[in-house]
């Protein structure tokens, strides 16, 4: 029960890990520096300068030096911080981000379920042996993928947490989203923008095979949904 | 000076317009033309919403400590809100929507901006009263009728807007998306009445600060205070506005059939949060910066020291108007809109943090070396600085674009809004409540109600606030009845129990304040004219001051800020009293180290 | 009070040269910036009418040509009364300033005569096209030409009725030369109205 109160991040399974992660730990270190140096200072300030019988402050209005020093240092770091976080952005959102072999599949988001529509054997998408099922998502494991999300009713959110990846599913368009798993097991995924009375329960699994099972999966499930 | 319209001067020196106001109950109480009346009114709204908003949190907060459990007293609800009394995701969508409405809308911004803006401004710039004291009354009174719809959203067929404060379209848009009509649309005119009610306070502000200053109130003598009510009433001005038209855009989709927000017909999602968040983000702003300057007025005050860097603090005031505008596309980073974007923002989001920076080091700055007093507004505005160190860093992991992939939309963004708008305005609230309370009603708060209170709520608000931190980086999403239906959430349950319990114990605790406000409003001890020995204008004035405020139009010689001065043997010396020896004071403040 | 030290020199000394403010009566002033909110609603109709135009511009096809659904030689008659009808308010506002009651009164009706004929033919043109199916339901066209041109035709109204409180009170003799406040308020009102109309007449109906 431990583990809920740390500052660690739960355990991923994609290469996002990697491009965001670190990030986070970086913030974490520079901000936890930053709230240290300043709530001590407060609280020293606090109980050095409490009003004393006889004691008078210091009249002084300010010292241009000292804003000029914290002022730069402030700016530099978050400077440093948002030079540092852009590559990543442009790794994991970007247009040019998106592996050109990833797979490709579509999902389709509506009150309150997930619609996957995968390429079958062929591998691509806008063919007949295309085929969709409710509320599963199955991808191959250190492989990229890369679904064309949208929505049929109001804006959701397709969010994986263990692949750290979050993108609004929004009606009237078609987004690209990517990702590439680095761990076999099953993982949630879950809205994440409120969508009506059914949000919370706006749930799927996200399966992680090997290659092997991928196929197997995918000519096992080509044929169950052929035959409903 | 240019030709005026009228052939006298805008400036009457001779006479000061205090006087006894001999007129009816009704014009003097209920539709006053006075600032300082109309200000307690917006005081005793404001105070309402924030309780009812309270008691909406607590709704959510059971279902989420005690998901499935009857809510106490749940049975007495209809049955549209609650199943055997267990809270039904209806009333939980309704609840979280309404919550963040009532709050930001008809406690925080009034309470800053109707309240304070009101009271403070013509005190402490030494005017009679507003430049419009009857827009100034009907600002009040078209906020009334805002109110009064948006709360008879629960009492309608479908029951309140659920769509969230955000109203995304097209959930909003659309009652059978959400399941909610008239609520929807009373949540859309209630806010463009309101946004009346506020464009009417802001030009009032804005001209009362430009043309109504006594005689040496320059600029950089204004208190803080009034720097940032100037600024909040510049970005009310500007960013309401657009509220109001997108408002009136989805109240047009979800009444006359437009297809702003219908992607079958070409309209845009998108254009509902962009048009909202331009709006939104200013509006923010709004809610921090009358909290920070009063809180500078009353730290100085408490530490018996000038504000250090009054000029940095009035140019970072500025800037944070300024840069305001330039980073609302950080509340759509996963939106969708064009990647680039994403990075322009993250950068100017970055870069706003600075001004705050230098607020929170010219804070430290004005405590160090001084002589603290721990009257119960220092602690508060102690424990403004303090929590709001916490809100603004937790703002920089979500500025950073790719790690907002991951806490977007997720408890952590809730911790982060509630260390600044309660960690930050609500405190600065309590202080500037306690602090003028005296001057507004003639009586003293119990300080040691006023202590237990702030201590109670100081331990239950990071005990209630700090784990959503923890929440947010396992990934627990926001706006959900239910997190059971989660496995990687299941685990978590017993934070949320114990964040529930806080909360419980958090809302319990304000009714110390609120017994503490109503008792002594008529047993309270008795105000002398300054009892915290500040060097503001009100302070010279009775406890409360008269109609009309000063007899004598007063003459102002120095800064509000020159505690612990040589030119005088006290510890403070008010602004209007000459400097011994002669002369205005120097027009700008000295520096040291330069 | 304890600043008796304080106080003993200085209170001969005359009040400082400088009187703080903007130099601008706060009527005036006070329009003026609450005109900048209403540039900044304008602005929001307006932007989200250029937004979903590039968006999605086949929902205007065959506007303005070679079909519109509008009837623009009627509107730009009406795009010429009010300008007329700021001409009128200068002249009633010039009339004020040199004192000269019967013609601030005169032309201070012109001005609400012209302005309601404004509101008239906006009027009108809607019913017009409702009768031939351009609703503001029918799609993205409709939708942004009844909100910008109805908000805008609700401004006119509210300018209306302050003119005539305005002329009402001049006809009873308020305005004088030293003073009439009301009439260079209204004027600068009424002038903003106009000019957000030529905007709209342009991109709404002749883009």
């Amino acid at each position: 029960m431990g583990n809920f109160l740390s500052w660690m991040l739960p355990e991923g399974a994609s290469t996002f890990v990697g491009d965001i992660d670190w990030i986070y730990y970086l913030i974490l270190v520079v901000t936890g520096v930053a709230f240290f140096a300043v709530e001590i200072a407060l609280v020293v300030f606090l109980i050095k300068y409490r009003k004393r019988p006889g004691g008078k402050a210091t009249y002084v209005h300010g010292s241009t030096r000292a804003e000029i020093i914290w002022t730069s240092v402030t700016a530099v770091v978050v400077v440093i911080i948002g030079l540092l976080s852009a590559p990543a952005w442009n790794k994991i959102k970007g247009r040019e981000g998106v592996p050109p072999n990833a797979m490709p599949i579509g999902i389709a988001a509506k009150q309150f379920e997930w619609n996957v529509t995968y390429p079958g054997a062929d591998g691509k998408l806008g063919t007949p042996d295309d085929f969709t099922i409710r509320g599963q998502l199955h991808v191959p494991v250190n492989k990229p993928t890369v679904a064309m999300l949208t929505s049929q009713d109001a804006i959701h959110s397709f969010f994986v947490p263990s692949f750290r990846i979050k993108q609004d599913a929004v009606p009237g368009m078609h987004i690209r989203v990517w990702f590439q798993p680095t761990k076999v097991g099953e993982y949630e995924l879950g809205c994440a923008e409120l969508c009506g009375l059914g949000h919370y329960r706006m749930r799927a699994v996200v399966t992680v095979h090997t290659q092997e099972d991928y196929d197997r999966w995918v000519a096992q499930a080509a044929h169950s949904v052929a035959q409903r | 000076m240019a030709t005026t319209a009228t052939g006298t001067s805008p400036f009457t020196y001779d006479h000061g317009h205090a006087h006894v106001d001999d007129r009816s109950f009704i014009r003097k109480y209920i539709f006053s033309t006075d600032h300082k009346i109309i200000g307690i009114q917006f005081l005793i709204m404001s105070l309402t919403f924030l309780l009812l908003g309270g008691t909406l949190a607590m709704v959510m907060r059971w279902q989420l400590g005690f998901p499935g459990k009857p809510l106490p007293g749940g049975t007495l609800l209809p049955d549209t809100y609650t199943s055997g009394g267990v809270v039904l995701p209806e009333f939980y969508n309704s609840a979280v929507t309404m919550h963040g409405t009532f709050m930001v809308f008809f406690a925080i911004m009034p309470l800053l901006v109707g309240v304070f803006g009101n009271y403070l401004i013509p005190l402490k710039i030494g005017a009679p009263d507003m430049a419009f004291p009857r827009i100034n009354m009907a600002s009040f009174w078209t906020a009334v009728p805002a109110g009064f719809l948006m709360l008879a959203g629960f009492f309608v067929e479908g029951g309140s807007a659920a769509a969230g404060w955000t109203s995304y379209a097209p959930l909003s848009a659309r009652s059978d998306l959400t399941g909610v009509h008239l609520g929807q649309i009373f949540w859309c005119v209630s806010l463009i009445v309101l946004g009346l009610s506020s464009i009417m306070g802001s030009f009032n502000y804005i001209t009362t600060v430009i043309n109504l200053r006594a005689p040496g109130m320059n600029w950089f003598r204004l208190p803080l205070s009034i720097w940032s009510l100037f600024v909040t009433a510049c970005l009310v001005l500007l960013a309401i506005p657009v509220l109001s038209g997108a408002a009136i855009l989805l109240l047009f989709d979800q009444t006359i059939g437009t297809k702003f927000f219908e992607p079958t017909a070409g309209g845009q999602p998108l254009l509902w949060q962009h048009l909202f968040w331009f709006f939104g983000h200013p509006e923010v702003y709004i809610l921090i910066l009358p909290a920070m300057g009063m809180a500078s007025d009353i730290i100085a005050n408490g530490a018996r020291k000038p504000i250090f860097g009054y000029t940095s603090m009035v140019l970072a005031i500025i800037a944070i108007g300024f840069l305001g505008w330039g980073v609302w596309g950080h509340h759509m980073f996963q939106s969708g809109m064009n990647p680039t974007l994403g990075t322009t923002f993250m950068i100017s989001t970055l870069l706003i943090a600075v001004p705050s920076a230098i607020k929170t080091f010219n804070w430290l700055g004005t405590i160090w070396k001084g002589q603290i007093t721990f009257h119960v507004p220092m602690l508060h505005a102690l424990a403004f600085v303090s929590m709001f160190v916490i809100g603004g860093l937790s703002g920089v992991f979500m500025a950073a674009s790719p790690f907002d992939i991951y806490i977007h939309d997720t408890y952590f963004i809730v911790a982060h809004l509630h260390y600044v708008l309660f960690g930050g305005s609500l405190f600065a609230i309590f202080a500037a409540v306690t602090y003028w309370y005296p001057k507004m009603f003639g009586r003293m708060m119990n300080p040691t109600i006023g202590k237990v209170h702030f201590w109670l709520t100081l331990v239950f608000y990071n005990c209630t606030f700090f784990p959503m931190h923890q929440l947010g980086l396992h990934g627990h999403m926001r706006r959900i009845y239910d997190p059971t239906q989660y496995a990687f959430l299941k685990d978590l349950q017993p934070v949320n129990t114990f964040i529930s319990i806080s909360a419980f114990c958090l809302f319990a605790t304000q009714f110390l304040f609120a017994a503490n406000f109503i008792m002594s409003w008529f047993r309270g001890e008795k105000a002398p004219n300054n009892p915290w020995l500040d060097n503001g204008l009100e302070w010279t004035l009775p406890s409360p001051p008269p109609h009309g405020n000063f007899a004598t139009v007063p003459t102002v010689y120095r800064g509000p800020y020159e505690y612990s001065s040589p030119h005088s043997d006290e510890d403070y010396i008010p602004q209007n009293v000459p400097t011994p020896g002669g002369g205005y004071g120097s027009p700008h403040p000295q520096h040291a180290g330069d | 009070m304890a600043h008796a030290a304080a106080v003993q020199e200085d209170v001969m000394l005359p009040p400082p040269s400088r009187a703080p403010g903007a130099g601008v009566y706060s009527e005036k002033l006070g329009m003026w910036i609450f005109l900048g909110s209403e540039v900044m609603f304008f602005t929001a109709l307006i932007g989200t009418y250029v937004i979903l135009r590039f968006a999605h511009p086949d929902a205007w096809a065959g506007h303005p040509k070679p079909h519109t659904p509008l009837n623009i030689p009627v509107t730009a008659v009406n795009t010429f009364l009010l300008i007329c009808s700021s001409v009128t308010m200068v002249k009633a506002f010039a009339a004020a300033q040199d004192g000269i009651q019967r013609q601030l009164r005169l032309w201070l009706l012109a001005t609400v005569l012209i302005g309601a004929t404004f509101v008239g033919v906006q009027v009108y043109e809607y019913t017009h096209l409702i009768e031939h199916g351009f609703v503001p339901s029918q799609g993205l066209f409709g939708s942004t030409f009844y909100t910008m041109t109805g908000f805008h035709g609700f401004h006119v109204t509210m300018g209306v009725l302050c003119m005539i409180y305005v002329t009402m009170k001049a006809f009873r003799g308020k305005y004088t030369q030293a003073d009439h406040r009301g009439v260079e308020v209204i004027g600068l009102y009424w002038h903003f109205v106009d000019l957000v109309w030529i905007i709209l007449f342009t991109i709404v109906y002749l883009i």
